[in-house]
């Protein structure tokens, strides 16, 4: 059980990457494993519940999680997060642009063969 | 078959870099094969302030940048024939039309064959108050705040234009992908209804169309994915195939980097349901797009799939939103975040007593800049420290006097906040509200001419 401790709590930035898009109020992230092998892992922890969970304090409407299997990828779409979207928000990212790296700061559970950090 | 077409991205958005399309064109004109660059420019709101211009200037309304990013390429562009396509129109083709020919003639250029495509503008053919019911995700009343409704037309009118020899074609508001989806089907002569070629040459536009979005900008995060060269970023060049494969690539000697996890990020990027991604020539489905290496900084892309164009088409409305006033002022050294709290406390009771009418939102750069909320939920539940940090007030409403008098606030925080207050700056701007309308496509007329 020590392994699975040393491979919890890492970050998603650790294993993918992610782009932000905007369309009014809507957001889609992409989150791209940078290795196919870890695709199951994104199928299993990232899921739309805890990225909704992320915008909760955005008052998030629906998350969407479309699945790429052959890309490697999820796309996530969140609707009502920006605030009124890049016309009417208050806030400096109106876009939503950096909201990408909100969502790579989930944390995940590395497969217990793998070195953590 | 067919010879492949070389299609440059020129530029992603309106303020991209004017000099990234030099080693582009250099490229395209060395291969010596059939090519185009395209210049997408027009964000949402750049359509609202194109119209004021307009209205203002009717010699004005196109992208103010016109001149700059075209000086420097008209000429080699036009001596290797390579198509130039455009939506630097905006709110006024025929005016942008103008300009290029005065740019050509000032460069002492023959006078190139310009194309303009006319018909997005939907106050042109339809009463606001119609507009205003077809918008379907903003309540607009009885249309008559409305600035600007531009419908997003195809890539038919523009194909039309380059088959017919136009060199340059000037657009307003067009589908993004379909300033690469016009060349293409110039060039290889497909049907309209073929929809999985429509699909290939609209996902060809899609990666194209943010610039180096696809080549490494937008990309780099050191020790994860580095990025050699950002500096000298070199936008993008698809190899566009008969086939139906295509090759994203760069010009040799610039910098940046095309891998399939930048195609890929590109290829998802503001996409909702991969497998309907509307457009108005073709639904693009890309969920069995095939990303794949094929040498350095050449990443092959294949299996777009399309199915049967929407019968509506998406419309952009503007309303005037009043303006946006931000003000700012930095405390830093020993309790800074606590006296930036106490500031915005300051500045929020006094609006507050005084019956302020708009919006209001506060942040903490330093501690939570982009992140946060309009209720200060996010800021209110992180750790209370900062060393260095800036207080940033944001109001709307529609009477400018007030929203300067909201601004004015954090600028009286000099003599009457809390200690050790600096650097203030205040803003004002312009805000126009945007809502999606969906219009049937008999109610838009999309024309071409040569001008």
């Amino acid at each position: 059980m020590a392994n699975d401790t040393a491979n919890a709590g890492v970050p998603l930035h650790q294993v993918a990457h992610a782009r932000a898009g905007d369309k009014g109020d809507r957001l889609n992230v992409s989150v791209t494993a940078y290795d196919r092998r870890h695709y199951p892992l994104l199928l299993e922890q990232v899921t739309a519940e805890r990225v909704a969970a992320l915008f909760g304090h955005r008052h998030a409407g629906q998350v969407t999680r479309y699945e790429l299997p052959r890309l490697g990828a999820l796309n996530f779409v969140i609707d009502g997060v920006l605030e009124g979207g890049v016309n009417r928000s208050l806030g400096l990212d109106g876009h939503g642009k950096t909201l990408s790296f909100r969502v790579l700061s989930l944390e995940v559970t590395l497969p217990p063969e793998e070195p953590g950090g | 078959m067919t010879e492949p077409l070389l299609v440059g991205g020129g530029a992603g958005f309106s303020g991209d870099r004017v000099d990234a399309p030099i080693p582009v064109v250099a490229a395209l004109a060395r291969s010596g094969r059939p090519a185009a660059i395209i210049f997408e420019t027009l964000a949402e709101r750049t359509l609202a302030l194109a119209q004021r211009a307009r209205s203002e200037n009717p010699g004005r309304g196109y992208e103010p940048q016109l001149e700059a990013i075209l000086a420097p390429i008209l000429a080699e562009c036009l001596a290797h024939g390579i198509r130039i396509v455009g939506n630097f129109g905006a709110a006024n083709p025929t005016a942008a039309a103008a300009a290029i020919h005065r740019l050509a003639a000032a460069a002492g250029l023959p006078a190139p064959r310009i194309a303009v495509v006319e018909g997005d503008d939907l106050l042109a053919v339809a009463g606001r108050d119609e507009i205003a019911r077809w918008t379907t995700d903003a309540d607009f009343g009885d249309g008559s705040g409305i600035v600007a409704a531009n419908a997003y037309l195809g890539a038919r009118e523009i194909a039309q234009a380059l088959a017919a020899g136009a060199e340059i074609v000037v657009t307003g508001r067009v589908a993004d992908p379909a300033l690469v989806l016009g060349p293409v089907m110039a060039h290889f002569g497909w049907g309209w209804d073929e929809w999985d070629r429509l699909a290939f040459g609209t996902a060809a536009g899609h990666l194209l169309e943010c610039g180096a979005q696809v080549t490494g900008g937008y990309f780099a995060d050191p020790g994860m994915k580095d990025v050699p060269g950002l500096d000298e970023v070199g936008f993008p060049i698809a190899e566009i195939a008969g086939d139906g494969s295509m090759v994203i690539t760069k010009p040799d000697g610039t910098g940046g980097i095309v891998s399939t996890a930048t195609v890929t990020e590109q290829l998802l990027y503001e996409i909702h349901d991969p497998a309907r991604y509307l457009t108005p020539d073709v639904v693009l489905d890309v969920t069995e797009v095939e990303i794949e290496a094929a040498g350095r900084d050449r990443v092959r892309v294949t299996g777009a799939r399309g199915r049967a164009r929407p019968d509506t088409l998406k419309a952009t409305v503007c309303v005037s939103g009043g303006f946006l006033g931000e003000a700012e002022i930095s405390y830093a050294g020993p309790h800074a975040a606590e006296r930036a709290r106490l500031a915005a406390g300051v500045v929020r009771d006094r609006l507050r007593t005084r019956g302020f009418p708009g919006r209001m939102r506060f942040d903490l750069i330093g501690v939570a800049s982009v992140f946060g909320d309009d209720g200060g939920t996010y800021w209110a539940g992180l750790p209370q420290a900062g060393e260095d940090v800036r207080l940033r007030l944001a109001v709307n409403h529609t009477d400018r006097d007030w929203v300067e008098r909201a601004t004015r606030e954090v600028l009286s925080l000099y003599c009457c906040g809390p200690a050790g207050g600096g650097g203030v700056r205040q803003s004002l701007t312009p805000v126009f509200h945007t809502g999606s309308a969906y219009v049937p496509r008999e109610r838009v007329q999309a024309t071409w001419r040569f001008v």
